[in-house]
């Protein structure tokens, strides 16, 4: 400016030299009307108002205030007990046995105690149904109990009232809705509890126009109806994977959502487990999936068959038609279908007669009358399938819904009660439920929160978390288990029994009520006890009772339905379409929503598509091309009018022209975690012949505006052909060669070629005494990412939220990598990059694999990362000054970095900002603050705590006596855990046999000798000799 | 020049002396801190072995049976003073009887058990199925003994056989740091001296360069060549600079020490709500450890005891004290007493009583100090890593009848004639107490 000979002025007021202006000219900002800020408190702190000498006042004062205050040491109290429970003591865990039920979901679990506090659940082992096996959900419970946003007592409205009050009004109501004669109406989903559907039956009794209407949010009533007119038993079986050698599930996600995961995901398990692991076997069953999502059943499937759900129907026909032909049964009429592989499922279906198994997810009676036609044919019954033994698992019946939200609507019900219920959100005719609630003269939820439903409620009387309850549960058929409380209620709660035995005028004491049921109807069994007493301290103790345990499975059952009327309605109902099709999916992780709001949960990335906190519309490479659609960009989905915007996700495997979306998001009323999270699903689902389809042959998906990324914790999806880190076979060649698959890399060196392990630059670490180590079966691991739940739950690992795992700082320190087979070349990298349409796919579970020549520990410039001579990567967090040298020169990227403060952070609203929350922590494990990285650390707490207890009784640590949060929880004991000095355990056992089989470690050419070793993934596929030859060309 | 070189010598020697007599006063400093540690190992070995036959034995029975509510005094704890007993009771068979089982000689309407039984507020004593004849036999002869007067006098050193080796160990893991306050003033003291032979030296060499003035300054009085001296030493930038970097070097020093102590709570001694005393009842009536801290010996927290514990004397003796009248409150009012911590670790430190007190079979008083002497608990180490490190270096490992440390030791025979001591098996690693 100083060079031009132009002047400028600011205004017309510098140019007039204005008195006001000469006397703001020199201060930078314009200053407010002082009227405004002289006496203004607020001035001094915030908004703009603020001086830079306030500031700078505020700011010194602060300082001094602070160095001041730092003067003094804090005082810490120690506060003892009044009276100490007499084996209970501070700081040692208690365990006790209960029994995790939730809408019909059930495992049964210790509940770990610390100083009267729940902070684990682990899988009961005594259980012969769960086997000690857990789901994500079930160890995410825990995070349940210490939700900060359930209800602190019962409700009328908008108004907290007490328990007095509220029982009063609702007696009084009750007895009038009754006096009328008018309809009661109790809605409830699944309950596995016998004695609380004697509590219902009682409150019945007392209100005879009462109905207990069950339904579930995931229906399978047509499989309950196909077995009602198969069998002529409304039920649903047992059924045994283990026992079966070739398993064919249509569009049935068995091992992640269909039924009874916990139960199926161990017996399949079972039966693909092979080499040491497996007890010596060399065979495995053979898995068929025909699904139209890429569910995580189908990525395990060894030949999976993309269909579009109107093909659904077809395919078993087709399967039932073939394997008729085989076997000399009646073939019925419908429509030829070409889709892959059927015919050789067909094939190895007769051919494994008497052990073949034929499941389907679909909730059409008629589907599932062919399959049960089927199962017929192969002699399943008395087998793999038993019907005489049924489970409880789901019992809704979409029919008597249906009937009750349309006498909800014409304004029949005088009460309605909600139990484990929320049809508002999880019912696809919740909006019309939602309408006619209002009108209704009592409704009362039980919900722990003023949920979509409860919200609609005249009242809410809040029922505790399960972990306050007493309870049972008869999960199949003569299993029983019992819940008991760990903690007293933390809320102003009450249970669902005690409210009803109190509105049914009797006492309401449900534990002695309990008692009662199991004196009076279990004890007259046979159980070995003399007195009730012992026997129910006994049952107590070991959580479970099981009378029906030893008994065989009771002959077969002959089908008696009408197969060919079935066919008909197929062929009438499934026919080829051009458009697309949707399918409606339950996630692994979240399920149907009812747990949305935990935060464990939400973070927990899907095991196929590893997003988290979004559900999105799945759709296939081709199909996405095709519309012109990338991943992120929002697309409408719309069924029969009702549409939702979901953004795109390009899934692998995907059936071209379907689209994928998952329930149980979208929730509004479900709490912090929950609410906003994705979008309900639930009213794209339609009702046909009174049977909920989560399939819709008609669909629309249309581009619209803008895009909404999803958070992924894994983004590359191919192994790119890199033998060293994942390694798998076929069947016949480990048969033929237990090394199969195995990639061996060599060194050259001046003497020839050596094993890498021969050359290093490292000394090496002693490990007198024990030597951790961990093995993982790659064809154990079915990805359900349990086990990261699990670890999470232990090691106070902190939830980051969305916009943070997009940003790729997920804190989890075990991950589940999930790898697509790729089609292209190998030389062609770019192509390599892309996943076959319809993918093999690989799980492997990835956590730190405490390198013995660790590649972090070199690189630490203050030793926050050094050795044990245990064989452990330790990581001392007060050490750790951030540098993250160690995060780089990881080769398996397992290390972690805090960001940020997770506690007590507004922008981290989980589970460690409130008091509440913070009762999970697990008091052994520090919480990571700001600036720090960690790492899995093998439970080194556990470790501890297992030496200790040795060190006490003066004896050596028993073989497997201590085990990771991951190992314990694993469903399917992918993962062995234990001291590989002791030739007892059951790691030095299996690597016995497996370092000359299926044993690698990844990255083996590197030599950073880990302690964790991978068995091969081996899939029971014929081989291809084509392929495979010029596999071994490439090599 | 040469009478000055010798003059040079002759104070050279001088400061030889000087420097001489500063060690001496450092050495003597080192040895009588050890002097006196050893002294005090001396005289609780040399208290041992006093006593012996059934009299010794009957004294580990009383401490572990009979010390939490009997006095070998006539004093009253929770029930009557032993002192002669044996003369007050009907026999010495109806003594065996009565500690057996106390209830079940009040059954049978004995006269004097029921009137010991009134007396005593009808509270019952616990009874000792398991104690013979023998062993009782051996507890009369320990309270016959301890009343005897000319032991009497011998008790008091037998007394502190329990405290006398961990005393020492006590004082001589605070040696180090009054040590190092010796070693500090003895070295500014050396110093000062140092700066004082210097200022001579230069004095000395100054005339030595010029001679001009020797004559005026040989001359001059003492306190004006003290005035030169000083204002020449004053002037010469060599001395200057060595000044100032040994006064930057103390003061480095000052603070980094200074920074080593922030958070160090040596000296602790919070006002607690209540005024308990640990020498009271760890000191003179000797109550084990573990009777109220009943954590120590299973798991990671020794527990502040809870009310019901105090209950179990106090719901007899001294109800009418106001302090004890606290307790009464707090169990009435179903609020807990707030103790003030003492001993505090951060959270990053995992520290386990159980493996120090069971396992390692520590004593109490190697981190807690001479509690048994405290009125008021005061926190007597420093709680730092260097602290726990230190300790770790120097301790053999308890391996005596534990089956878990077979193979270390088997190892450790192998590589080593030193005795296994705890950072031999590990005992320095991080994730042996951060994780």
């Amino acid at each position: 400016m100083e060079n031009t000979s132009k002047r400028y002025w600011k205004g017309v007021e510098e140019l007039r030299n204005d008195a006001t202006f000469v006397k703001n000219a020199n201060s930078e900002f314009a200053n407010p009307d002082p009227s405004e800020s002289s006496n203004d408190l607020n001035g001094l702190l915030g908004g703009s108002n603020t001086q830079r000498r306030d500031f700078l006042k505020v700011m010194g004062f602060g300082m001094a205030a602070v160095t001041l205050a730092a003067c003094e040491t804090p005082v810490h109290k120690a506060i003892p007990y009044i009276n100490k429970p007499e084996f209970t003591f501070p700081s040692i865990s208690d365990y006790y046995a209960s029994t995790f039920s939730e809408g019909g979901d059930y495992a049964a679990v210790l509940v770990e105690t610390r100083e009267g506090r729940p902070i684990k659940v682990e899988g009961n082992q005594q259980s012969s149904i769960s086997k000690g096996g857990t789901t994500a959900r079930v160890q995410a419970s825990v995070l349940s109990l210490y939700d900060i946003d359930k209800l602190k007592g019962p409700k009328r409205g908008d108004a907290d009232i007490d328990w007095a009050t509220a029982d009063r009004e609702i007696i009084n109501q009750l007895n009038s809705v009754a006096g009328k004669n008018g309809a009661i109406r109790i809605i409830t989903s699944t309950i596995l509890s016998p004695t609380t559907k004697a509590v219902v039956a009682d409150f019945v009794a007392k209100y005879p126009s009462a109905r207990h209407i069950t339904y579930d949010a995931y229906s399978v009533a047509g499989l309950i109806q196909a077995n009602q007119s198969s069998f002529g038993k409304a039920v649903i079986p047992s059924y045994d994977f283990s026992k079966a050698d070739t398993i064919v599930s249509i569009n049935a996600d068995f091992l992640g959502s269909w039924i009874a995961p916990i139960e199926f995901m161990s017996a399949y398990a079972k039966g693909r487990k092979i080499g040491a692991v497996g007890g010596g076997k060399k065979t495995m069953s053979r898995h068929y999936q025909f699904e139209t999502g890429l569910s995580m059943t189908g990525s395990n499937a060894d030949y999976r068959t993309a269909i579009k759900p109107s093909q659904e129907g077809l395919v078993v026909a087709a399967l039932y038609n073939k394997v008729a032909a085989k076997l000399g049964g009646t073939s019925i009429g419908t429509s030829s279908v070409e889709v892959a592989n059927l015919d050789k499922a067909a094939s190895d279906l007769a051919n494994s007669r008497g052990k073949a198994l034929v499941i389907s997810g679909s909730n059409d009676p008629n589907v599932q009358t062919v399959v049960n036609a089927l199962n017929g044919l192969l002699g399943s019954y008395g087998t793999t399938i038993d019907i005489n033994t049924p489970v409880n698992y789901r019992q809704g019946s979409d029919q008597q819904m249906n009937a009750f939200i349309n006498e909800a609507k014409s304004g029949q019900v005088g009460a309605i009660l909600f139990f484990g219920a929320n049809p508002v959100y999880d019912h696809p005719r919740g909006a019309e439920l939602a309408e006619a609630l209002p009108k209704v003269a009592l409704s009362v939820s039980f919900a722990d929160r003023a949920d979509e439903t409860a919200s609609l409620a005249k009242y809410i009387t809040p029922a505790p978390h399960y972990l306050e309850c007493w309870n049972d549960a008869e999960p199949k058929q003569g299993y029983y288990s019992l819940t008991q409380p760990a903690i007293t209620n933390i809320y102003k709660t009450r249970q669902f029994q005690s409210s009803l035995l109190t509105w049914a005028g009797k006492p309401n004491d449900y534990q002695t009520y309990l008692k009662n049921y199991w004196e009076e109807n279990l004890f007259t069994e046979d159980t070995g006890f003399s007195s009730f007493e012992k026997f129910w301290v006994q049952s107590l103790n070991i959580g479970v009772f099981e009378p029906n345990k030893d008994e065989a499975p009771t002959g077969g059952a002959s089908f008696v339905g009408n197969v060919a009327a079935a066919g008909a309605a197929i062929a009438q109902r499934y026919k080829p379409t051009t458009g697309m099709e949707l399918s409606l999916y339950e996630s692994v992780g979240i399920g149907t929503g009812a747990m949305a709001n935990n935060p464990f949960l939400q973070e927990l990335p899907d095991p196929v598509s590893k997003a988290c906190w979004d559900n999105y519309a799945a759709l296939s490479q081709k199909t996405a091309h095709d519309m012109e659609l990338a991943q992120n960009d929002m697309v409408t989905v719309s069924v029969n009018g009702k549409s939702i915007d979901l953004p795109v996700l390009v899934q692998p495997g995907q059936a071209d022209n379907t689209v994928s979306v998952a329930i149980g998001y979208g929730r509004e009323k479900g709490g912090k975690s929950a609410n906003g999270v994705g979008k309900n699903a639930y009213p794209l689902a339609t009702v046909a012949d009174g049977f909920i389809m989560y399939t819709a042959f008609s669909a629309k998906v249309e581009k619209a505006s803008g895009s909404h990324i999803i958070a992924q914790t894994q983004t590359h999806d191919t192994v790119m052909g890199r033998t060293a880190v994942l390694q798998e076979s076929r069947l016949a060649s480990y048969q033929k060669n237990p090394k199969a698959g195995r990639h061996e890399p060599k060194v050259q060196t001046s003497k020839g070629p050596t094993d890498a392990t021969n050359i290093t630059l490292w000394d090496g670490y002693g490990k007198p005494n024990h030597s951790w180590g961990m093995i993982i079966d790659l064809n154990s691991c079915i990805g359900c990412g349990t086990c990261v739940v699990a670890c999470n739950a232990e090691n106070n690992i902190q939830v980051v939220g969305r916009q943070e795992v997009i940003n790729r700082r997920e804190m989890h320190w075990m991950r589940i990598d999930r790898y697509y087979s790729s089609d292209a070349e190998a030389e062609d990298y770019s192509a390599l990059e892309v996943a076959s349409a319809n993918p093999e796919v690989t799980f492997q579970p990835m956590l730190c694999q405490h390198c013995s020549n660790a590649p972090c520990e070199t690189v630490c410039p203050v030793l926050a990362t050094t050795h044990s001579t245990e064989g452990l990567n330790q990581m001392t967090y007060n050490r750790c000054v951030g540098t993250r040298y160690c995060a780089n020169n990881c080769p398996y990227k397992v290390r972690r970095f805090n960001w940020f403060k997770y506690t007590d952070n507004d922008n981290f609203d989980y589970q460690y900002n409130n008091d509440l929350g913070k009762m999970s922590i697990n008091p052994d494990v520090t919480v990571r603050s700001r600036g720090v990285i960690e790492k899995c650390s093998f439970c080194v707490q556990r470790i501890q705590e297992g030496k200790l207890t040795a060190k006490k009784e003066r004896r050596r640590l028993a073989p497997d006596e201590v085990q990771t949060a991951c190992s314990q929880s694993c469903p399917t004991n992918a993962i062995t855990f234990g001291d590989m000095n002791n030739p007892e355990s059951t790691i030095s056992k299996v690597l016995m046999v497996e370092q000359q089989g299926r044993a690698f470690h990844v990255l083996e050419e590197i030599n950073v000798r880990p302690q964790i070793s991978y068995l091969t993934k081996i899939r029971n596929k014929d081989e291809e000799p084509s392929k495979e030859a010029n596999k071994e060309v490439h090599a | 020049m040469l009478i000055h070189s010798i003059n040079v010598v002759r104070k050279m020697s001088y400061v030889y002396k000087l420097c001489g007599i500063a060690f001496f006063s450092l050495m003597l400093l080192v040895f009588s801190n050890q002097v006196k540690a050893q002294d005090s190992t001396a005289g609780g070995a040399a208290a041992a072995p006093a006593g012996g036959g059934d009299a010794e034995k009957g004294k580990t029975l009383f401490t572990n049976n009979c010390a939490q509510c009997h006095a070998v005094t006539g004093e009253k704890v929770v029930g009557p003073g032993l002192k002669g007993i044996e003369e007050r009771a009907p026999s010495r068979d109806w003594l065996h009887k009565w500690i057996r089982n106390s209830s079940a000689v009040i059954a049978t309407g004995d006269a004097y058990a029921n009137q010991v039984f009134n007396a005593n507020g009808k509270v019952q004593m616990s009874s000792f199925p398991s104690l013979s004849d023998a062993d009782i036999d051996g507890i009369l002869a320990y309270i016959d003994q301890a009343n005897k007067p000319a032991i009497t006098a011998s008790t008091a050193p037998t007394g502190t056989d329990s405290g006398g080796p961990t005393v020492a160990n006590a004082s001589a893991s605070s040696g180090p740091s009054e040590l190092f306050t010796f070693v500090l003033v003895a070295l500014l003291i050396v110093m000062l001296l140092v700066l004082g032979v210097l200022l001579v030296i230069v004095t000395i060499l100054s005339k030595a360069v010029s001679p001009v003035t020797t004559e005026s300054v040989q001359t001059s009085s003492f306190g004006q060549r003290l005035k030169t001296g000083m204002s020449d030493a004053f002037n010469n930038s060599t001395l200057r600079s060595i000044v100032i970097v040994l006064f930057l070097l103390v003061a480095t020093k000052e603070t980094i020490d200074g920074a080593y102590s922030i958070g160090v709570q040596k000296g602790y001694a919070p006002k607690q709500p209540i005024a308990y005393s640990h020498k009271l009842h760890a000191g003179q009536y000797k109550i084990d450890c573990n009777y109220c801290h009943t954590g120590a010996q299973k798991g990671k927290s020794a527990t502040i005891p809870a009310a019901n514990i105090c209950m179990n004397c106090h719901g007899v003796i001294k109800k009418e004290s106001p302090e004890i009248q606290k307790i009464y409150a707090a169990i009435e009012n179903n609020q807990p007493i707030e103790w003030i911590r003492v001993h505090n670790l951060p959270d990053l430190a995992y520290f386990n009583h159980a493996q120090h007190v069971n396992v390692g079979n520590v004593q109490c008083q190697t981190c807690h100090g001479e509690i048994e002497k405290m009125e008021v608990v005061e926190q007597r180490s420093s709680l730092t890593m260097g602290w726990c490190i230190d300790c770790h270096r120097r301790t053999e490992v308890n391996t005596k009848d534990n089956a878990y440390y077979d193979k270390f030791v088997a190892i450790h025979r192998k590589e080593s004639k030193e005795p296994l001591k705890v950072a031999n098996i590990g005992g320095l690693e991080c994730s042996k107490c951060h994780y």
